[in-house]
């Protein structure tokens, strides 16, 4: 399992890196999201992998911590999915306002002159 | 402290959250209710920060410095989020709703009409800047820097035009990029030390084991890339210049306290984790500050130098201004650091007011005169002026003077010049590094990053001088033909508000500086700021 995450990772983010370098703000958005994902995975990741744990202490037991999920990261996780949806909108705002104004949709508000 | 007192740590992120979301629901028509809204917040927020300010400087009981804690939600400390007032974050809030207050007041003079939202903007800005100069949990200041960065977005636009646009695109994608790189530092320290509070992290790192110290460092050093790139450090800062330059001129002027920001995280993660008592891990990274910022000041000579219009200028200046202080923390020393935060508050007052003076002197001319001037001085065309004999007796009129008197302010408290404050940064910056151990003379031999922060200090301020002379000089003697801008008094006071505050720092430069050394003092000692968070009976019970 951490193969197949850490694999997932690197894709995600390779592929999200490679689109924030290039020259259209469609693919720049398409990027930042792309490693926003990789980003949340990784968050998860750090709080060690572990399947069938929950995170919460079941009512009135103390309850042995290495039987349970760590939940921060998961709740970390939560705000940072909202907080890069609500920056993503923005974005997209920007990017048609840039579209609109300058006319192109390329990152520098010009095309290149070739 | 009362109980009323201990709710006062929490005000300056509830009042400018209350007063955005307030304004949000009014009409844009009803532009007068909400400028006396914003204005109203902004200056209780002075009046806040300074109550602060002046709680947190009186020593308690057994502790050199006192420490305030609001456990939010009453839950011990590394469980729960806490706001945390210290010296140092009380006198950042003071700097920002200082800063803020002159902002706003200038923009009521025309600038708030140029677009929808300017006042809930700005108050949620400051509601950002507060509660990450207050907060004590890392992801919790992941939590206030995205808000105020949502702000500023907003703000860096205000005014619209092809050029903001152009430069707020790039802005905002470098700021998305840190802030995924945030989080990822973040999550590293978190997988490795189990806990985002500072303080508790602070205790934690000296007992990390020897295998996962690199992974900690790793983070940690993920973790100050991201607030490097906020604080405009030399390879992360091409962004900076073309963004301030471009943003509406108040907009620009509280955007100096933003990189700010970035080098007041770094002054307090990294002298928490990794001051002395951080075991193996104790100084990382102190030699990346260090030359970094020196980097950081050289290109910020070569920027200033090269740049033809005021605007870049002011925009250069800030990256020198983060730089020395980034270098300044970089030494490591007790007396240094007081320095640099006696330059940072100088500095940024300074610069500040220079963006905001900017927009009042080139109110008279026509676009792009700058760059024509520096063409005629490159290629040496001079239009010959036959008129100059008869103007020879013309009087300068008041606005002139005013303007060209508060822009000899800025130049002086900008490059260091004596009588201004930012003389005595530099001056206490100096004597600090060349003589560290008091007053103890030849004790040590003097390092060579000494020589080269002294290099450094003595060029920036050359290069700023001769920067502000020519800018001034085709500003207000060498201008051809140029109307007299009308200036109302709402927009020359916040600018000279400002400059007096600079002046006010020079004539009481004793107890300021005492209170910057006593910020360093507990800034280098965080044992104090660790056991006021962590500890067993905490000041407040909110």
């Amino acid at each position: 399992m951490e193969l197949i995450l850490s694999l997932a990772i690197g894709a995600l983010a390779g592929s999200g890196v490679w689109l924030i370098l290039r020259p259209r703000t469609f693919q720049v958005i398409i990027g930042l999201s792309l490693l926003s994902y990789a980003v949340n995975l990784f968050i998860l990741a750090m709080g060690r992998l572990r399947t069938g744990a929950p995170p919460v202490l079941t009512a009135r037991t103390l309850g042995d911590p290495s039987q349970y999920a760590d939940p921060l990261p998961q709740a970390l996780v939560l705000t940072a999915i909202v907080i890069g949806f609500a920056t993503t909108a923005l974005f997209l705002v920007m990017l048609l306002v840039s579209r609109g104004v300058t006319g192109t949709d390329h990152v520098d508000g010009q095309e290149p002159e070739s | 402290m009362s109980r009323m007192g201990d709710h006062l740590m929490i005000a300056p992120v509830v009042l400018p959250l209350l007063a955005g979301a307030a304004m949000l629901l009014l009409d844009e028509r009803r532009r007068e209710l909400k400028a006396a809204i914003n204005v109203a917040s902004t200056f209780a927020l002075v009046g806040i920060a300074i109550v602060l300010l002046a709680t947190s400087d009186t020593a308690a009981t057994g502790l050199a410095s006192r420490v305030g804690v609001y456990r939010l939600g009453d839950w011990p400390a590394p469980f729960g989020i806490v706001l945390v007032v210290d010296r140092l974050s009380a006198l950042m809030l003071l700097l920002t709703s200082i800063l803020g207050s002159a902002t706003v007041v200038f923009s009521l003079a025309r600038w708030h009409r140029a677009g929808a939202h300017f006042h809930s903007l700005f108050q949620f800005l400051l509601m950002g800047l507060n509660g990450a100069f207050l907060t004590g949990d890392l992801f919790n200041l992941f939590v206030f820097f995205e808000l105020l960065l949502a702000a500023s977005y907003g703000l860096a636009l205000h005014g619209s035009g092809t050029a903001r646009v152009k430069a707020g695109l790039h802005y905002i994608v470098v700021n998305l990029v840190a802030s995924l790189l945030f989080l990822i530092g973040i999550s590293l320290i978190y997988s490795v030390s189990g806990t985002l509070n500072m303080a508790d992290l602070a205790a934690r790192i000296p007992h990390i084991a020897q295998e996962d110290r690199s992974l900690l460092e790793a983070g940690a050093g993920i973790l100050g890339t991201a607030f490097l790139l906020k604080a405009g450090m030399w390879p992360l800062c091409f962004w900076l210049p073309t963004t301030y330059a471009a943003a509406s001129s108040p907009v620009a002027s509280i955007f100096a306290i933003m990189t700010k920001v970035g080098v007041y995280i770094v002054l307090r993660l990294w002298l928490l984790l990794f001051g002395q008592g951080a075991g193996a891990s104790a100084h990382f990274g102190g030699d990346w500050l260090l030359y970094g910022g020196m980097a950081t000041v050289a290109f910020g000579i070569i920027g200033t130098l090269a740049s033809q219009d005021m605007a870049r200028l002011a925009a250069f200046s800030v990256l020198v201004s983060s730089g020395t202080v980034l270098t300044a923390i970089g030494m490591d020393q007790t007396g240094v650091t007081g320095g640099a935060l006696f330059y940072m508050v100088s500095s940024t007052l300074g610069i500040s007011a220079f963006f905001l003076l900017i927009e009042l002197v080139e109110r008279g001319r026509e676009p792009g005169a700058d760059v024509l001037a520096v063409t005629r001085e490159a290629y040496g065309e001079d239009d010959e002026d036959f008129n100059e004999e008869a103007e020879a007796g013309f009087a300068i009129p008041a606005t002139m003077g005013l303007l060209g008197l508060a822009f000899i302010g800025c130049a002086l408290v900008i490059a260091g010049l004596p009588p201004l404050s930012g003389f005595i940064a530099k001056f206490a910056l100096l004597t600090a590094s060349l003589n560290p151990s008091g007053m103890i003379q030849g004790s040590e031999a003097v390092r060579a990053s000494t020589w080269a922060l002294l290099a450094v200090l003595i060029l920036s301020g050359l290069a700023a001088l001769i920067a502000m002379t020519r800018a001034g000089i085709r500003a207000f003697w060498a201008a051809p033909d140029r109307e007299v801008p009308r200036v109302r008094l709402i927009e020359m006071a916040p600018v000279a508000v400002l400059l007096i505050l600079c002046t006010m720092q020079t004539i009481q430069a004793g107890p300021v500086m005492r209170f910057m050394q006593a910020t360093a003092q507990s800034l280098h000692a965080p044992s104090d700021y660790v056991r006021g968070v962590l500890g067993q009976n905490p000041s407040s019970d909110p």
